[in-house]
């Protein structure tokens, strides 16, 4: 999987430079996540404009993140959301758990 | 004119190939020209349970064994769609799985809500020594 991942303030922005975010390679996310929150990172933002489509692997990943994230002390939040991906937040609730914002410049201002 | 498409195929029973089916089954949406409803939501959906279907034949029914074939068929014509997916493993049915507890922030479970969400009927069975998953979802 491509994530490009850079230090912004006292965020970690990983941007996720796949068009699908699947079973296929969700756990390469999940994993790199995992990673940042155990080598210290607090505050940990998601990119996810490139990402058309998603599946509930993909979604399983983050929430693993998410969980991740409170059991360090840190935050997961999410950014640049597409319309479909979005959609499935809703279905699954999870639209509810994350804090999603439209743009990155909105999200680093509110950790 | 009633039109009809099928697409009958396998892949091996890996997750790289999901990608591919998924976007086949967008493909076959975008040519449904007299469907009425938002195309491109159908054709996001389509990719979505066939993705979701063949990644629990991948890991469940298969479990993750390389060798084997995953079998998909799509039939398309403008009043509905019906999508079997075929494993010969030792069977997932997912016709019996539960709603997920959204209060619960579990890393698995919601593949199965997502497909019985988007199609309108959703069955599991065995035929001819194969376990069959059968969606369909009617286009009017």
């Amino acid at each position: 999987m491509e994530l490009f991942i850079e230090e912004r303030d006292t965020v970690t922005l990983v941007h996720v430079k796949e068009e699908r975010l699947d079973a296929h390679n969700s756990v390469d996310l999940k994993v790199k996540i995992q990673e940042l929150f155990d080598t210290g990172k607090k505050n940990v933002l998601i990119n996810l404009q490139d990402v058309r489509f998603i599946d509930s692997s993909g979604l399983g990943a983050l929430v693993s993140g998410f969980k991740n994230a409170s059991s360090h002390h840190g935050n997961l939040k999410l950014a640049s959301l597409q319309p479909q991906v979005k959609s499935m937040f809703e279905l699954t609730r999870l639209h509810r758990v994350f804090e999603i914002f439209s743009t990155t410049a909105e999200a680093i201002d509110n950790f | 004119m009633k039109r009809e498409i099928e697409v009958d195929i396998k892949v091996p029973n890996q997750t790289r190939y999901l990608s591919l089916i998924g976007r086949i089954g967008e493909d076959l949406a975008r040519e449904l020209d007299k469907y009425q409803g938002d195309r491109e939501t159908l054709a996001y959906h389509i990719n979505l349970v066939l993705t979701e279907a063949m990644a629990n034949a991948i890991k469940h029914a298969n479990v993750n064994d390389p060798e084997k074939y995953v079998h998909i068929c799509i039939n398309i014509t403008d009043d509905d769609l019906f999508i079997k997916v075929y494993d010969s493993g030792q069977g997932f049915d997912i016709s019996n799985i539960p709603k997920p507890d959204f209060e619960k922030l579990d890393d698995s479970g919601r593949g199965v809500f997502i497909i019985k969400s988007l199609m309108d009927k959703v069955t599991y069975h065995r035929i001819n020594g194969e376990n069959v998953l059968e969606m369909s979802k009617n286009l009017k």
